[in-house]
């Protein structure tokens, strides 16, 4: 597995984060060392083994299809700089 | 050292008066805090006005008590960051279930404890971009502990009753409990409510208490344990409690926990103590656990984290920007200014362990292989009720070897406290003695739900 510039910067993309040139340069050798040595967990032999998405067993938690109390639209809005005509505003789409 | 239930004795006979005494404790935490960094903020305002209530009418079962929380937990109205910069100002508009809890039974809430930012760190060092580093109780040039570091700490120098809240995604309850001599236990996954816990990894975070003493603990455990409808994850409520035999507790030390890596002297102080408590024992192993336990969680952690950490991106709450450029340069502005390096770190790494081509690979394998370190555990439960290794390696490490560690050495601290951790079971540091004037933590290891064991168990080895 190739891990290099092009490959952290479109990782980064995704994650939408935009790292600097001195952060890429800092992170390509730790992230080629700290993958290597996770890399170890393909030598366990899981073949016949289930995925854990959780430690224990849960069931589907559904709550009853009722209206409850929730925050009222002021209270959601007070604590952020964007908003307009009741509303967050966010950046533009495109 | 007055325990928690003898002091709320006094104040439910009106023999202390809980306005003066919050003051005093109001002006230890500043005073602390100045040298050794504890808290993000104390929330002196709120403090002072649950005194005056709790005097007036002095109720519940941790009347008067002053809690610290650590910074990831929401409390309104009081500014919780999870130790980020990208949160600052944001004010929660309700308590976490945690918090509604022990507000009921009468405890003062007095500040939000420093930590690693989201949680990320073995050591409390990766602090949000602008916070300040906890230092060790013992040894300012050492570290507390990560990620709850800051509640660790306090617990350990206030002079006062006192209680904390941490929080364990892989070892950030009992690590930091080892190294500055607190007793902390993580409970079973589901058994305390998530709800107003800022998330780091669903899967794998825990709220659970720190205490000075093990009763204070349990105490603790059991005004926050319970079934939360607020929290899908959350367990069924036990409504009857197993019964411990302590002639028959079976103690298994894990023999991988005690070999390479590990300070002889610690692993003698744990032979040692094990010994002397005439706890009837064996060793026993943990190979898959031991040797992927490390890759494994970094792996689930880190993938759940990224996605986690994706709805910052200063719009709703938190840091803002100007709105400038769409959504994409906007958020990609928010996010790289305000994360620090490590949170940048675990958000490469996690999305790459979720994208197309590395998911099997990487995500989906190690969600099979935690499968299988459960498996190695409730084998082992079947035998023993309690499992041993020491809490962490070695005692706190000094800053200056810290900064040496390059990010995957700084991964591999965790590795007595990992497995517990991807396990979802019970486990608890108790402090068995000091090395060179640092405490050694011994960690303690149940089957799910069963706390009682790991209590007991706690109780016999803090007398030997």
């Amino acid at each position: 597995m190739k891990i290099d510039k092009e490959l952290i910067e479109h990782v980064a993309e995704v994650a939408r984060l935009k790292l600097t040139k001195e952060e890429i340069k800092k992170f390509l050798p730790e992230l080629k060392q700290v993958i290597s040595a996770f890399s170890d967990i393909s030598k366990v032999d899981t073949k016949s083994t289930s995925s854990s998405f959780q430690p224990v067993e849960l069931k589907n938690a559904l709550r009853e299809d009722k209206p409850s109390k929730c925050l009222t639209q002021k209270q959601a809005l007070s604590l952020t700089e964007h908003k307009k005509d009741n509303y967050f505003k966010g950046p533009k789409a495109v | 050292m007055v325990s928690v239930s003898s002091f709320v004795k006094k104040v439910h006979s009106g023999e202390i008066d809980v306005v003066e005494h919050t003051a005093k404790v109001l002006d230890e935490a500043k005073k602390i805090n100045k040298e050794y960094n504890y808290f993000n903020i104390i929330s002196e305002s709120l403090a002072k006005q649950q005194a005056k209530v709790i005097q007036k009418n002095p109720k519940g079962k941790l009347a008067g008590i002053p809690v610290s929380i650590k910074d990831a937990i929401c409390v309104k109205d009081v500014e919780s960051t999870a130790g980020s910069r990208i949160l600052t100002g944001y004010k929660p508009l309700f308590d976490a279930t945690v918090i509604e809890k022990i507000k009921k039974e009468g405890a003062i809430i007095i500040g939000k404890t420093s930590q690693d930012t989201f949680g990320f760190g073995s050591f409390a060092t990766n602090v949000g971009l602008g916070m300040q580093i906890p230092l060790n109780p013992f040894d300012k040039t050492r570290a507390c502990g990560g990620s709850s570091g800051g509640s660790a700490g306090i617990t350990q120098l206030s002079q006062y009753p006192h209680l904390s809240l941490g929080e364990s995604t892989g070892g950030s309850i009992v690590a930091p409990g080892s190294f500055c001599g607190v007793n902390a236990l993580c409970p079973t996954y589901g058994k305390v409510s998530r709800y107003g816990l800022m998330d780091y990894g669903n899967s794998l975070d825990k709220i659970g208490p720190m205490g000075k003493t093990i009763e204070d603990v349990e105490l603790l455990l059991n005004i926050i344990s319970g079934h939360d409808p607020k929290d899908s994850t959350s367990l069924p409520t036990r409504t009857s409690q197993k019964t411990i035999d302590l002639k028959n507790l079976h103690l298994g030390i894990v023999k991988e926990s005690l070999g390479k890596g590990t300070d002889p002297k610690i692993k003698d102080m744990l032979l040692n103590v094990v010994d002397e408590s005439d706890i009837k024992h064996a060793q026993v192993s943990l190979p898959i656990t031991q040797k992927y336990g490390v890759s494994t969680y970094y792996l689930l952690a880190m993938a759940e984290a990224s996605t986690n950490l994706s709805k910052y991106c200063g719009m709703r709450y938190g840091q803002h920007e100007p709105l400038k450029g769409n959504f994409n340069h906007y958020f990609s502005h928010v996010r790289s200014k305000h994360f620090n390096e490590e949170a940048k770190r675990r958000i490469i790494i996690g999305t790459f362990a979720r994208m197309a081509g590395y998911r099997d690979a990487f995500y989906l394998k190690a969600t099979k292989v935690r499968t299988k370190i459960i498996e190695e555990y409730k084998k082992l439960f079947k035998t023993y009720e309690v499992l041993a290794s020491p809490t962490m390696p070695i005692v706190a490490p000094k800053f200056e070897e810290i900064d040496k560690l390059s990010p995957l050495q700084n991964y591999m601290m965790d590795i007595m406290t990992v497995g517990p951790n991807l396990a979802g079971l019970p486990h608890m540091n108790v402090t068995i003695g000091e090395k060179d004037g640092m405490p050694v933590g011994l960690m303690l290891i149940a089957d799910h739900n069963n706390e009682p064991a790991l209590l007991e168990a706690a109780k016999i080895i803090e007398k030997v």
